[in-house]
């Protein structure tokens, strides 16, 4: 008993898809963390509201809105039709934008808080010295907060590999393009085929433990922000 | 404070509980969620014609295979194919004499879009769709009769590199109406309002092209000695249950 060609296939679709999720959300939750961290906008509750809105709606709940909204008379299925690249449900980059939008929270909050921990002060003594904005930011901020940003990625990537309802939703479960790993053990299960989701059930949670593993165990004893 | 030994409450509580399970009748289901709306008129008149109150819980019949197997308490179980009654008979966990079809699933063709299906599934043949949204053939029994459709119409290897699979009828039928699949093999009663199919546009499968989609309902050994489990299992024989089963669109033995 082994993995079949549909779970070796399942497995590395899911890495991919975690990887490069994990890779867009650091992108765009990085500056909206920012954002919410420095402003005193009357706009900074609705905002942080709507980003942690995707923790309140169950998870095929949430899909099936955005298939709503993908679709050929939703907003962003209009939005991607005008742009000449046809509808996201059912394809690899509609479960990209999918996972983005679900697993924002966990990756802007860790890096909001890290950065509210720092303060203002380490980036106006950075300033004196006449470091402009961006080379504050990496010379100063990044590192200073650097275990913000390894919490937000591992959050990230293992809410991706974790998530269910939305891809189900969105996915349309087709081999090799939508069909990934927790997709794959349910069908195992529900073909009551348990043998085979048990394979890769015990799969998943070793691979987990171990990357969770070395990453916490590099990330100890790097200096931790004090506020 | 007034003191109780726990003999006293025990036997306090037990007594409670078996006056009020004589009293109310009451049924433990677990239903398949493509027979969910039949089901709800189907327990309203069964509370009327008997007393008994009929507790249901819908879902997918893999779950419910699951559940049961590891103790869940139901007591009468209408699953969406007969593998897994059987199955659970099988295993002894269900009464095999009780097990009978209570309904045969009817496929339908259907495009949220008007005009597109019409009756020689010409779109189907002609490949004028984007997606073609089935029921998963490995967990769902309409996913099984749509292959089996494709399968005679000599579509299959044509139609596959389009599939999106629903992991349930239901997800298939979302799929469809939400316009991201343009067409989608879904059930009748899904689209079926009082006799006709009021939205979109569709082909009714005739049944020779697959194999009969039996429906099976078993009692459930935990339901062995509940009256209202039999009363159950007989009122969904009666013409009552059997016209409201017909008006959904499923057909009958």
């Amino acid at each position: 008993m082994g993995f079949s060609d549909g779970d070796l296939a399942a497995i590395w679709l899911t890495l991919r898809l975690a990887s490069i999720t994990t890779l867009l959300l650091l992108l765009i939750g990085t500056p909206i963390a920012w954002w919410l961290a420095r402003t005193r906008s009357f706009w900074k509750g609705p905002v942080g509201a709507v980003v942690a809105l995707p923790l309140v709606l169950p998870p095929t709940v949430l899909g099936f809105y955005l298939l709503l909204a993908m679709g050929p008379h939703g907003p962003v299925g209009q939005f991607t039709q005008w742009l000449g690249i046809g509808l996201l449900p059912f394809t690899f980059w509609g479960l990209v934008v999918a996972s983005v939008f679900y697993s924002l929270p966990f990756v802007v909050q860790p890096i909001q808080n890290a950065i509210e921990a720092l303060g203002p002060r380490p980036m106006e003594v950075a300033a004196t010295l006449r470091a402009g904005p961006w080379d504050c930011f990496w010379s100063v901020v990044v590192p200073l907060t650097r275990p913000g940003f390894f919490t937000a990625a591992i959050l990230g990537f293992a809410h991706t590999v974790g998530e269910f309802g939305v891809v189900l939703m969105i996915g349309g479960n087709i081999p090799g393009v939508t069909s990934v790993i927790s997709v794959q053990i349910y069908d195992h299960v529900e073909a009551m085929d348990y043998a085979q989701a048990h394979w890769l059930a015990g799969a998943m949670v070793i691979f987990s433990f171990l990357i969770l593993l070395v990453l916490y165990s590099f990330n100890r004893g790097k200096p931790q922000v004090s506020p | 404070m007034m003191r109780y030994n726990m003999k006293q409450v025990v036997v306090g509580v037990a007594a409670f509980l078996a006056a009020v399970a004589a009293q109310a009748g009451e049924v433990q289901m677990a239903v398949a969620a493509n027979f969910t709306a039949p089901m709800k008129q189907i327990a309203a008149e069964f509370e009327q014609a008997t007393g008994h109150k009929a507790l249901v819980a819908y879902g997918a019949t893999g779950k419910f295979y699951a559940q049961i197997a590891n103790g869940a308490p139901f007591e009468v179980f209408l699953a969406a194919d007969n593998r897994v009654p059987a199955k659970l008979a099988e295993e002894g966990r269900a009464l095999a004499d009780t097990r009978f079809t209570y309904a045969l699933g009817t496929l339908v063709l259907w495009s949220a879009k008007a005009g597109l299906v019409d009756e020689q599934a010409s779109a189907l043949r002609e490949g004028r769709y984007n997606k073609l949204a089935i029921a998963n053939p490995r967990v769902a029994p309409y996913g099984v009769g749509a292959v089996e459709v494709l399968t005679a119409l000599g579509l299959l290897e044509a139609a596959t590199p389009r599939f999106v699979r629903g992991e349930n009828i239901a997800q298939t039928y979302q799929f469809v109406s939400t316009g991201n699949a343009d067409l989608g093999f879904v059930a009748l009663s899904q689209v079926m309002e009082e006799g006709r199919i009021p939205k979109g546009s569709a082909w009714v499968v005739p049944g020779e092209m697959h194999q009969p989609m039996r429906q099976d309902a078993i009692v459930l050994t935990k339901g062995k000695d509940n009256p209202a489990a039999q009363a159950l299992m007989a009122f969904l024989r009666s013409d009552k249950a059997r016209a409201i089963i017909r008006s959904f669109g499923y057909g009958l033995e």
